[in-house]
C-alpha cells in the first residue's frame, strides 16, 4: 500500500539545513495496522505528512497504492488524498462552524459526489461511530472522544484505502482512548490499512507491526524492541523534562 | 459546488461580522464616492438621442471677423450661432429634409383663469420641424404646420408643466392664451421631455431646463421677440431699431438640420458653401469658407459639455476607490489567514488549491455585493446632496438602471480583484503548516 524508498526530506533556511528524514525506507502492506513510534523530533510527523501527501519530499520514491506520487502536481495529489487517504488528528481538526453532518460532508464535496450518495455515506459513517442521532450538533457540543469519533467518521465516509492517524488518542482519557482504538481495530478488520503514530506503548502493542523512527530513519530494531526502546526513551525524557 | 461555496461563505461572513462590516464599509464608501462622480459623468456625457444623433446636425457658417477667429481657443471652429439674415436665408431655401432656426426668448404669459397671476416664462422661437426633428412627444395635439410657419401665425405649444398650471392638466388644444399681450391658440401640449444634455441649445446652459412655451420662429420679425441668450456682433453695434438689429452682423440664432444619410449631408454642405460664396460676392462673409455640420455627438464633444473639473474629480474618486480597496486587501488577508486552520483541514481532506481559491473568491464576491449595495445607497445620498448643494437639474443627478447595475458590477469586480492576492496567498501555503499550528 505504502512504499517509501530512500526517501529524504530536508528543510532549508538561509542559515540551517535540517534533515527531517534521511534514507527513509518503509513498506506497509495492504490491510496492515502499523504503529509508528519514536521520540519527539525524530521525524514521525514529517513521515505522516509525506505519507498523506500534505508535504513533498526532497529525494527518493513514494508509491501509494501502486501509484508513484513523487512528481505529481497539487491537483493530482489533492485528488489522491481525497480518494485514497483518511486522516485522524490528535486535535480532531473538525471545522467548528459546521455541524457533524457538514463536517463529514467536507471530503465528499471535493469528490463531486451526488447529493443522495453523500447523504447515505454521511449517515452510515456517523452511525458506525455511534453518533447518527447527533448529526445537527456542533463539535463544541460534543466530548473529546465523541469529536474524535466524528473525525473517524469523516475519514471513513470517503472509503479510504489507508487511514493515517496522528496521536489520535493524545487528547483523550484512557476510557475514550480505548474506545477509539477499538474502533480503529474494527475498521482495520474491514480491510483498511492503518498507520498510527503514537507515544502510547499500550496502543502500539495493539498494532500488527511497530516501526521505530530515530533521527529521520527507520531503525533496524525489531518491532517489539523498537516499541520498548521508544517508550523507555519517552519516559526518560519526560522524567528529565 | 457553487451553492456549497455560497453557504460556506455565508457561514464565514457570519463568523466575523465586525471584520466583514469594515470591508463592506470600505468597499461601500469607495463605490459610493466613485459612483456619485461616475453617474454625473455618465449623465453629462451620454448621447441624448442615440437613435438619430447621427442624423441631426448643428449648422454653422463662418460669418465672422476676417482677422480673428470667433473663439481663439478653437481657431478652426465657426461661430456657434448665426445671424438672422443667414438663418432666414438658409431656412427659406429649404434644402434639408427637416431644418429649423431657433433661439431662446421670454415673455409674460397671462392665464385665462383670473385666479392665476401672469408670469414670465422662457420661450423657444422655432420652426415646426423642431418637434419632428428632436422626436418631441406630445400629450395633446401636435406641432403647428408649415403654413403657420410661413404666416407667422399666433399658435403655441406648451410644456406639460405649464399646461398643468394654466389649464389644470386638461386637453387645452384649441384654447386661447395671451402671450405678451396678444392672443395665441394652443395647438399642442408636450409630454415629459427633458433632454440632458440640452443638446439643441448648448449656448444657454448645457443642462438647463427646457422651455415652457414654443412659438413660430417667424414671429420674430414683426413682434420683436428678443434673444435671451448670447448675442455677439463682429462689426460693432447694429443699426438702430428692430430692422437694424435683424440686418446686423450679429450672431444669436441656433440652426439645426436633419440629414438622413451621407449624400444628404454632402449636398447640404455644398449648398452652404454655395450660399456663403454668394454672400461673399455681395460683400459679406469676409472669411474663407468654413461652414460646419456637426452631428449631436460631435457637437457635444466640441462644446466640451463634460467639464474638465468633472473629469478630474472622477479620476480622484477612482483613486479613492483604489485606496479603499487596498485597505480591503489587508482586511481580507487578515480574514483568510485567520481561518487558515479550516483551509488546512479542507486541503488535508482533498480540496485542491483551486477549490480553496474559488471558495475564497465566492466569499469575496459576497462582500463585494454587500459593498455595492452600501455604495449604491451612499451614491444616491451623495447625488441628493449634490442636487441640494450645487446642481438644480434633477435628471443630471439621477441614477438610471445602467448606473445601478454598474455600481453593483463595479463593486463585485473590484472587490474580487482585491481578493485575488489574499486568496492566492492562502492557497500557496502547504496544508501541513496549518495543521501544525493547531
Amino acid at each position: 500500500m505504502l512504499h517509501m524508498d530512500h526517501m529524504s526530506k530536508v528543510y532549508r533556511t538561509d542559515l540551517v539545513e535540517t534533515h527531517a528524514l534521511r534514507d527513509f525506507n518503509l513498506h506497509v502492506k495492504s490491510g496492515e495496522f502499523v504503529a509508528v513510534t519514536g521520540p519527539s523530533g525524530s521525524g514521525k510527523t514529517t513521515f505522516l505528512n509525506i505519507a498523506g501527501l500534505l508535504e513533498t519530499f526532497s529525494a527518493g520514491t513514494y508509491k501509494l497504492d501502486g501509484i508513484d506520487v513523487s512528481n505529481m502536481d497539487d491537483d493530482d495529489r489533492s485528488r489522491i488524498r481525497n480518494g485514497k487517504i483518511g486522516f485522524i488528528f490528535q486535535s480532531f481538526n473538525l471545522i467548528p462552524d459546521l455541524d457533524l453532518f457538514d463536517n463529514v460532508d467536507v471530503p465528499l464535496r471535493y469528490r463531486g459526489m451526488p447529493a443522495a450518495e453523500r447523504n447515505e455515506r454521511i449517515r452510515k459513517a456517523l452511525g458506525t461511530v455511534g453518533l447518527g442521532s447527533r448529526m445537527k450538533h456542533l463539535p463544541s457540543q460534543l466530548s473529546g472522544g465523541q469529536q474524535q469519533r466524528v473525525a473517524i467518521a469523516r475519514a471513513l465516509a470517503g472509503s479510504p484505502k489507508v487511514l493515517l492517524a496522528d496521536e489520535p488518542t493524545g487528547n483523550l482519557d484512557s476510557l475514550m482512548a480505548r474506545q477509539v482504538m477499538d474502533l480503529l481495530e474494527e475498521i482495520n478488520g474491514q480491510g483498511v490499512t492503518i498507520v498510527l503514530v503514537t507515544h502510547d506503548p499500550e496502543l502500539a502493542r495493539r498494532a500488527h507491526r511497530n516501526v521505530h523512527i530515530m533521527d529521520g530513519q527507520v531503525t533496524d530494531l525489531d518491532a517489539s524492541q523498537a516499541a520498548a526502546a521508544s517508550m523507555s526513551e519517552a519516559a526518560a525524557m519526560e522524567g528529565h523534562g | 459546488m457553487f451553492s456549497y461555496y455560497l453557504r460556506m461563505a455565508w457561514l464565514s461572513i457570519r463568523k466575523t461580522p465586525v471584520l466583514v462590516a469594515l470591508m463592506v464599509g470600505a468597499v461601500g464608501i469607495g463605490i459610493g464616492v466613485s459612483m456619485t462622480m461616475l453617474t454625473i459623468y455618465h449623465m453629462m456625457s451620454r448621447d441624448p438621442i442615440p437613435w438619430k444623433s447621427d442624423q441631426l446636425y448643428s449648422v454653422r457658417v463662418d460669418n465672422w471677423d476676417a482677422d480673428e477667429p470667433y473663439d481663439e481657443d478653437l481657431p478652426g471652429q465657426s461661430p456657434f450661432q448665426m445671424t438672422y439674415i443667414d438663418a432666414t436665408n438658409i431656412y427659406d431655401a429649404g434644402r434639408a429634409y427637416r431644418e429649423t432656426p431657433m433661439f431662446k426668448s421670454w415673455g409674460v404669459v397671462e392665464p385665462s383663469n383670473p385666479e392665476l397671476r401672469a408670469e414670465n416664462h422662457i420661450f423657444r422661437m422655432t420652426g415646426s420641424d423642431f418637434f419632428a426633428m428632436f422626436d418631441v412627444p406630445f400629450l395633446y395635439g401636435g406641432p403647428w404646420d408649415h403654413e403657420a410657419d410661413a404666416a407667422a401665425s399666433r399658435v403655441v405649444v406648451l410644456s406639460r408643466d405649464l399646461n398643468e398650471t394654466l389649464f389644470g392638466g386638461e386637453d387645452s388644444v384649441g384654447r386661447d392664451l395671451r402671450i405678451r399681450g396678444q392672443d395665441f391658440r394652443v395647438v399642442g401640449v408636450i409630454d415629459e421631455w427633458e433632454p440632458q444634455p440640452k443638446y439643441y441649445d448648448l449656448n444657454n446652459g448645457s443642462f438647463d431646463e427646457g422651455e415652457d412655451v414654443f412659438l413660430p420662429f417667424n414671429l420674430v420679425r414683426h413682434e420683436q421677440y428678443q434673444s435671451a441668450g448670447n448675442n455677439n456682433c463682429y462689426q460693432g453695434d447694429p443699426a438702430p431699431g428692430w430692422e437694424g438689429r435683424l440686418a446686423g452682423e450679429c450672431i444669436w440664432i441656433q440652426y439645426w438640420a436633419e440629414l438622413r444619410n451621407p449624400q444628404e449631408v454632402e449636398e447640404y454642405q455644398t449648398f452652404l458653401n454655395a450660399y456663403t460664396d454668394e454672400q461673399r460676392a455681395l460683400g459679406r462673409m469676409p472669411r474663407p469658407n468654413n461652414n460646419q455640420l456637426y452631428n449631436v455627438t460631435e457637437w457635444l464633444a466640441m462644446q466640451e459639455v463634460v467639464d474638465e473639473d468633472v473629469s478630474v474629480t472622477l479620476g480622484l474618486s477612482v483613486l479613492f476607490l483604489a485606496v479603499c480597496l487596498f485597505n480591503t486587501i489587508g482586511l481580507l488577508l487578515a480574514k483568510f489567514l485567520g481561518k487558515s486552520t479550516e483551509t488546512g483541514i479542507r486541503r488535508a481532506l482533498g480540496a485542491s488549491r483551486s477549490d480553496v481559491f474559488r471558495q475564497q473568491l465566492v466569499e469575496v464576491g459576497l462582500i463585494g455585493i454587500g459593498g455595492g449595495v452600501v455604495g449604491l445607497g451612499l451614491s444616491l445620498l451623495g447625488l441628493k446632496g449634490l442636487q441640494i448643494l450645487t446642481i438644480d437639474t434633477e435628471q443630471l443627478v439621477t441614477m438610471d438602471l445602467t448606473m445601478i447595475v454598474a455600481a453593483i458590477a463595479l463593486a463585485l469586480v473590484t472587490t474580487i480583484l482585491a481578493g485575488l492576492y489574499p486568496a492566492w496567498r492562502v492557497c500557496q501555503m502547504p496544508p501541513a503548516i496549518y495543521l501544525k499550528t493547531q
